[in-house]
């Protein structure tokens, strides 16, 4: 990673930082916005890898039969594409990347509470992923499972399932220890002034997917264990042959699994609610519900993994009161909607890449949102229980919404970092490309599940061809946008027009002290006078 | 920010009273799992174990002297483990 | 990055209870698959259960408690300022784990030498819920013979720095949150000795 071509010599900033030289300085360093960067980039190469997986599965899946692999290549390529963007890029991904680079500056720190810990779980998850990376080269193949590992095919294929297994488990450590790290650090080490009601929600967001981190991952952990005795020892816990219950393993799985999800989503929504009140000058509507129904949400869906499971033989009561519970998750994630709509209401809006971005994210949400009602009723879940309907619906939640929120803020806080800018105009291009290409391929993924046709299948009915087609040119619509994206992003950090000072007009501490940021991250320590949105009181026009 | 309150001493003679009561507590709960009381003895041998991991908490932790905040947390972390757990016989219970 | 000395004992501790649930919860995974089991299985683990030694499982407990006790100690030894007692105290605490992972080593030997273990031929062909309740134990105490492998080095760690000074009564966070995992550990075996060695 070169430093950006830099001009000015006058303000310090953390790139000038010569404590240590070369790659050391980086991958040694303890300051929250190297790790963030770090962190960033790892997550980013992941994304395009299983961006390249993807697009290979489309291609596949663009007509019935044999396109270009087989059955087995198939079966691999799909449980890789998941491991990865699920484990190595959007769990790590919001808080790794950008609550490192953000949270301690929004709240006025110098750095988090433990930032030897914070370089050690940066360090965790590249040794899980490159455990999960060897694990696809080494052995009898890559394992074929899908992400979730489910028993009892997990505890019998052949393939290399309990070094990838090992590998999630690693990452998921260094999970746990970024949550430790931020639940720590919101308590501990705001700024004088910076009581809760006046946190950033981003900072809240964050603080409430930290202890979905706490609390949820160790059953991740124990599971993923488990998985790995039952195919070492053969303890048979999972094996109805030895008394062992296989929807237990589900239990487990998804006891983590459903509440990782928000550890997916509160972030970007917390990124959401700090782009929109920027990007109409206007204070944000309901801080005080935005911020709750963040707790909220993370509390309520620690309570719903059952949803996951109406067709696995779950007891018909179970059924009832997870589907019950699942509608429940529904109000705080519509609370926010809501806010974010209201909050635009009679605002000076202003339509930059970082806010159509954030406004892309709340219809591909929504989306995801309402069909995820669909799934969370027990009735019309058996009909397009694992179908294409359900890749659909997750990846109008995941992509269209942290995907999209992420690129948001990209555009909306890397600059902050690098001194400079991307150029506007191809960046609206980019994203009315991945926007159109969105749709059309997750949209006839949700048609063609409401007319039967199941996932993770290798081959399919003629009658689903044509809407397959349709995916897949929309998967290189998709990836021709994301490609835009990436070219203006970086050619703007490295070369592009400077960024100084606040020209978003953000209220939020981080915009308060120069850019790029020093390594102590403020001259003089901050006092907080205002809330987050009080553009006025800061004095911002 | 440096150490918020002085640190609260525990006496060598209250943690040897709790270590004391503890091994009373473990000689209780293997006599009680002598008694015939069928289903009763997992609850009742459960009741002791949560007796004694509340000394264990409050003394040797120093849990009693610490702040509200963090017996708040160690109360969420509980009843999310007691959710975890619970919710997953609304299946076994019934299925 | 050179930070200055910056000690923020309040914090320290919090992030070592936050931790602390962590490892909570994830014995608390294996503590349901005990209770969905136990209730499907009540005669088998019950079967199980008595083929378990008390005797073992009781010492092991006395031991832990003991350590735990020898561990608190030394916290208060090192905030009175007490370096030697604290040293010793530790040492103490370190030499009941020892102990208690060799009672775990006989314990298990007797065990597989009887053909129990995962996978046995004796687990296989016997009743299902059989299997499952040794499973579990071996799991669970496994983990928890881990965990008091991780927690004995630990604290090993700190007694060497409490011996080289770096660790006295203005700075121990190190020696206090090492003590706080070491009852962690304690406190999963009280809830792990009436689950396995007594309650059926």
């Amino acid at each position: 990673m070169s430093l950006p071509d830099n001009s000015r010599t006058d303000i310090s900033s953390f790139w000038n930082d010569t404590g240590k030289t070369g790659i050391a300085a980086w991958i040694f360093s303890t300051d929250h916005k190297r790790i963030g960067l770090l962190y960033f980039y790892s997550v980013l190469g992941f994304f395009l890898t299983a961006v390249g997986l993807g697009l290979l599965l489309r291609i596949e899946l663009m007509a019935p039969g044999r396109t270009i692999m087989g059955p087995q290549t198939y079966n691999a390529l799909f449980t890789v594409h998941g491991v990865i963007m699920i484990f190595l890029f959007i769990i790590p991904g919001f808080p790794g990347a950008f609550g490192n680079l953000i949270m301690p500056l929004q709240i006025g720190a110098r750095d988090v509470a433990f930032p030897r810990l914070n370089l050690f779980s940066w360090w965790l998850y590249m040794i899980g992923a490159a455990i999960i990376l060897t694990a696809l080269f080494t052995g009898s193949g890559p394992p074929d499972t899908g992400w979730t590992f489910y028993v009892p095919f997990s505890s019998r294929t052949g393939t290399n399932v309990s070094l990838a297994v090992f590998g999630v488990f690693i990452v998921g450590f260094s999970s746990i220890l970024t949550g430790v790290n931020f639940v720590t650090t919101i308590h501990r080490l705001r700024a004088e002034g910076m009581t809760w009601r006046r946190l950033p929600l981003f900072v809240w967001s964050l603080y409430a997917t930290a202890w979905v981190q706490i609390l949820a991952t160790p059953i991740l952990g124990i599971t993923l264990v488990l998985v790995i005795a039952e195919r070492a020892l053969g303890t048979g816990l999972f094996d109805p042959g030895r008394g062992g219950d296989p929807l237990m393993f589900q239990h487990l799985f998804w006891i983590y699994s459903h509440p990782a999800v928000y550890i997916m989503i509160l972030p970007a929504m917390g990124v959401i609610s700090e782009i929109i009140p920027v990007f109409s000058r206007k204070p944000v509507f309901g801080y005080k519900m935005i911020a709750f129904s963040s707790l909220a949400i993370a509390a309520a869906g620690s309570l719903v993994w059952g949803h996951h499971m109406y067709t696995s033989g779950m007891s018909d009561t179970a059924i009832l009161v997870f589907s019950f519970l699942t509608f429940v998750v529904a109000i705080p994630s519509a609370i926010k909607v809501f806010n974010w709509v209201a909050t635009l209401y009679k605002g000076s809006i202003s339509l930059e890449a970082p806010m159509i971005f954030a406004l892309s994210f709340i219809l591909l949400f929504s989306i995801g949102g309402l069909t995820g009602l669909i799934l969370g009723a027990a009735a019309t879940d058996i009909h397009v229980h694992d179908t294409q309907f359900v890749v659909g619906h997750f990846h109008y939640t995941i992509f269209g919404g942290s995907g999209f929120a992420f690129f948001g803020a990209m555009h909306y806080w890397l600059p902050k970092f690098y001194g400079r800018k991307y150029a506007e105009k191809p960046a609206l291009i980019a994203w009315g490309l991945m926007f159109v290409g969105f749709n059309i391929t997750y949209f006839s993924m949700m048609v063609l599940g409401m007319k039967g046709m199941p996932r993770r299948y290798y081959d399919y009915l003629p009658e689903f061809a044509p809407l397959n087609l349709a995916s897949t040119i929309g998967s290189w619509l998709l990836a021709a946008g994301l490609l835009l994206l990436m070219v203006n992003l970086f050619r703007g950090l490295f070369r592009g027009e400077p960024f100084t000072g606040n020209p978003w007009g953000g209220a939020t501490l981080e915009w308060s002290t120069t850019t790029p940021p020093p390594t102590e991250n403020f001259e003089e320590e901050p006092v907080v006078t205002h809330g987050p949105y009080d553009f006025k009181g800061t004095g911002i026009p | 920010m440096t150490r918020d309150q002085e640190p609260h001493i525990v006496s060598f003679a209250k943690l040897t009273a709790v270590w004391l009561t503890l091994l009373a507590l473990t000689g209780l709960t293997v006599w009680v799992s002598r008694l015939d009381l069928g289903v009763n003895r997992v609850w009742g041998a459960l009741a002791i174990a949560m007796l004694k991991s509340g000394l264990v908490i409050a003394f040797f932790m120093h849990m009693k002297y610490e702040g509200r905040l963090l017996r708040w947390l160690l109360f969420v972390a509980l009843l999310t483990l007691a959710i975890f757990i619970g919710f997953t016989f609304f299946d076994v219970l019934y299925r | 990055m050179s930070q200055p000395q910056h000690r923020d004992h309040a914090g320290a501790t919090l992030g070592m209870w936050l931790f602390l649930f962590t490892e909570l919860i994830l014995f608390g995974g294996l503590f349901l698959l005990y209770a969905v089991y136990l209730a499907r299985y009540p005669h088998e683990f019950s079967v199980g259960g008595k083929e378990l030694n008390v005797v073992f499982g009781a010492g092991n407990t006395i031991v832990l408690l003991t350590s735990s006790l020898l561990a608190a100690m030394a916290v208060t030894a090192v905030q009175r300022g007490q370096q030697r007692a604290t040293a010793i105290l530790l040492g103490g605490t370190i030499f009941c784990a020892l102990l208690f992972l060799g009672i775990k080593y006989v314990e298990w030997s007797a065990k597989i030498g009887h053909n129990i273990y995962p996978g046995s031929i004796r687990l296989r062909t016997g009743p299902p819920g059989e299997s499952v309740f040794f499973s579990l134990y071996y799991l669970t105490t496994g983990l928890h013979g881990l965990h008091v492998l991780i927690g004995g080095t630990l604290l090993a760690f700190v007694t060497v720095r409490v011996q080289q000074g770096k660790i006295d009564s203005t700075n121990y966070s190190w020696l206090e949150n090492g003590a706080l995992y070491w009852h962690l550990v304690d406190l999963i075996w009280i809830f792990i000795f009436p689950l396995y060695y007594l309650i059926l």
